[in-house]
């Protein structure tokens, strides 16, 4: 067994192991809406491209909290910045219809403004000070959105827009049944490709972030902002690229979203959203990009197959006992508490939070 | 010419006067102390020369140009290096990550690697931790990665802020050595220190600062002998 072991270690080193590893995830990434569909039916693969979207907004808070340790409670305000972006240029609201290629950028550039509005009045703020002021700002935008509908009819107010156009890269629809050498894409299948293809590229420029320069002084503001400076850190610009990178993220997601849905409204982006993505961020492992995408597949996926409690009741019982909404969120907040309390680090910790959680245990 | 030229410096919080206009003559090579009683003022001097404060008034000269307002930031990179109070460790940064931090404003690649020989030669202790995270380093071993990481950022004038704080006499005498090498090797050392003895007796010259005025300066065997520092600081 022992044997075993080692032989296993020492193949994982291989460099040819890797690239077999890669190739067999990215094999499996590719074959998952199907095999989903087919076992699990059409609306799973929904599920799939919603936990897709939610990667990419974990990742993106990430840099914010993870990275440059500055805790963010409205994020959701830069989902719904991109996600009303997209809608207001791209239906009968307006009357716009720009193309999805100009938009995904510009949807960034444009919740890249909006996360330096936030960041730079809250330069000077940290911990439970920035958290109540982004806390307010994620209101606002939201309440903002809720209200454009007069004197001048902007957002459509509670009501929200809807007919936004579908995501199109050329003449190919992504809202459409296409055939492809033979095989039949629905639309859930063909957002998927494109949700996981951006999700790739934003796990890849995470990555890069977090080994690059800007990275090292994020980790460095994060530990201690005075030393930060007196390494000559220029904590105010790279705080100020955490919120700028961190939002983009959150703008890119939420034009997807909008172009996927074909409806948003204020509801979307409630206080409720921005709490979730920061539990995936924290359940996973702050700063720790593989923990992040871990603790956004599970708290999109768990709260899902709690529906499933609904028909076990009534099998179990008889009938429903209790409503299966209400319970979804009591296991939900009983598995955080507990994974907390045994993994308080997350679940799949960084090897620096590590470090902090081993050192608790020791004095 | 001074390396560092500070006239009539005033820093202010909110009302309060912490420094009320003060001069300071910092030269090449020197090793300088600014010793003072609880609240006189030291550290905030120190952040104003580090550009961590704006003074209020007076003005800073470092290499002849005027300093007073530019960022922490841009003073590293003209060799303005503070170690900050209470050493600023990044705790959960491994030994070796401390000190690569500290080269931070620069990428030359061969020139950070033998600067980290260097400070590796200097504290052999560090090399040994070189793994473990630093907050999990004693008072003293942390106190030497300050000064290693600030040496990374490559000193012309090196700011010292409390080096002997909450340490052991015996490890404060190491430290001391140390900063007299460091000195001896060519770069310009302020230190600011509650300990006036310790630091006087390892310093050139030195200053007295007294709710936010220098009311003595001096050689630092003059300053020792002097009846008024004898009785305020040293106790005697």
């Amino acid at each position: 067994m022992n044997d075993l072991l080692t032989h296993w270690r020492k193949f994982k080193r291989e460099p040819y192991a890797v690239w077999l590893g890669f190739a067999l995830i990215g094999f499996a990434l590719v074959l998952l809406p199907f095999a989903t569909d087919a076992a699990m039916g059409r609306s799973w693969v929904r599920i799939l491209d919603h936990t897709l979207l939610y990667i990419m907004l974990a990742l993106g808070l990430n840099i914010v909290v993870g990275f440059a340790g500055l805790l963010d409670l409205g994020y959701v305000a830069f989902f719904a910045v991109g996600a009303y972006l997209y809608a207001l240029l791209a239906s009968p609201q307006f009357g716009l219809h720009l193309p999805f290629w100009t938009l995904l950028p510009l949807g960034a550039l444009v919740a890249c403004m909006f996360g330096v509005l936030l960041g730079a009045p809250t330069l000077r703020l940290r911990g439970d000070y920035l958290a109540i002021v982004t806390l307010g700002f994620g209101e606002i935008i939201r309440i903002f959105l809720n209200n454009l509908n007069a004197p001048v009819n902007i957002t459509n107010g509670p009501q929200g827009l809807n007919m936004i156009d579908p995501i199109m890269l050329g003449d190919f629809s992504f809202s459409r049944t296409q055939q492809i050498l033979g095989i039949t894409f629905s639309s859930v299948h063909n957002y998927y490709y494109l949700f996981l293809a951006l999700t790739l590229l934003i796990i890849f420029i995470s990555i890069r972030l977090e080994n690059s320069r800007i990275g090292r002084a994020w980790v460095a503001i994060r530990e201690d902002e005075v030393a930060a400076q007196a390494m000559g850190i220029n904590t105010r610009n790279v705080k100020l690229l955490a919120f700028a990178m961190g939002a983009s993220f959150g703008g890119v997601s939420g034009g997807l979203f909008a172009g996927f849905q074909g409806f948003v409204s204020p509801e979307s982006f409630h206080l409720t959203e921005s709490i979730m993505v920061l539990c995936m961020v924290v359940l996973g492992g702050m700063g720790h990009i593989p923990g992040v995408i871990l603790g956004a597949v599970l708290l999109s996926v768990l709260p899902e197959a709690l529906r499933y409690i609904g028909p076990l009741e009534e099998a179990l019982f008889g009938r429903v006992i209790v409503d299966p909404s209400d319970l979804r969120l009591l296991i939900l907040g009983l598995a955080m508490v507990l994974i907390m309390l045994l993994r308080p680090a997350g679940l799949w910790p960084s090897p620096v939070q590590r470090r902090e959680f081993a050192h608790h245990d020791k004095s | 010419m001074s390396l560092l030229q500070v006239r009539d410096l005033k820093v202010s919080y909110g009302g309060i006067n912490a420094v009320k206009g003060i001069n300071l003559e910092i030269h090449k090579g020197e090793l300088v102390a600014l010793i003072g009683a609880n609240g006189a003022g030291k550290t905030t001097t120190l952040r104003a020369l580090a550009g961590l404060e704006h003074p209020s008034g007076g003005t800073i000269h470092y290499q002849g140009h005027s300093i007073a307002h530019q960022p922490t930031h841009q003073l590293v990179k003209k060799g303005l290096v503070m170690v900050p109070e209470g050493r600023g460790i990044f705790g959960r940064l491994t030994v070796e990550e401390n000190l690569y931090m500290g080269a931070y404003c620069y990428d030359d690649t061969s020139q950070i690697a033998s600067d980290m020989h260097q400070v590796y030669a200097r504290f052999p202790r560090l090399q040994e931790r070189s793994h473990q995270a630093g907050g999990t380093l004693s008072g003293g071993e942390q106190q030497m990665l300050a000064i290693g990481r600030a040496l990374m950022s490559r000193p012309q004038l090196l700011l010292l802020d409390e080096p002997s704080m909450g340490l052991a006499p015996l490890i404060v005498q190491k430290i001391f050595e140390t900063i007299r090498d460091i000195a001896a090797e060519g770069v310009t050392i302020l230190l600011v220190e509650q300990n006036a003895k310790l630091a006087l007796e390892n310093s050139h010259r030195g200053y007295v600062l007294e709710s936010g005025l220098i009311t003595l300066h001096d050689d630092a065997k003059s300053l020792l002998s002097n009846e008024k520092v004898r009785h305020a600081y040293l106790g005697e």
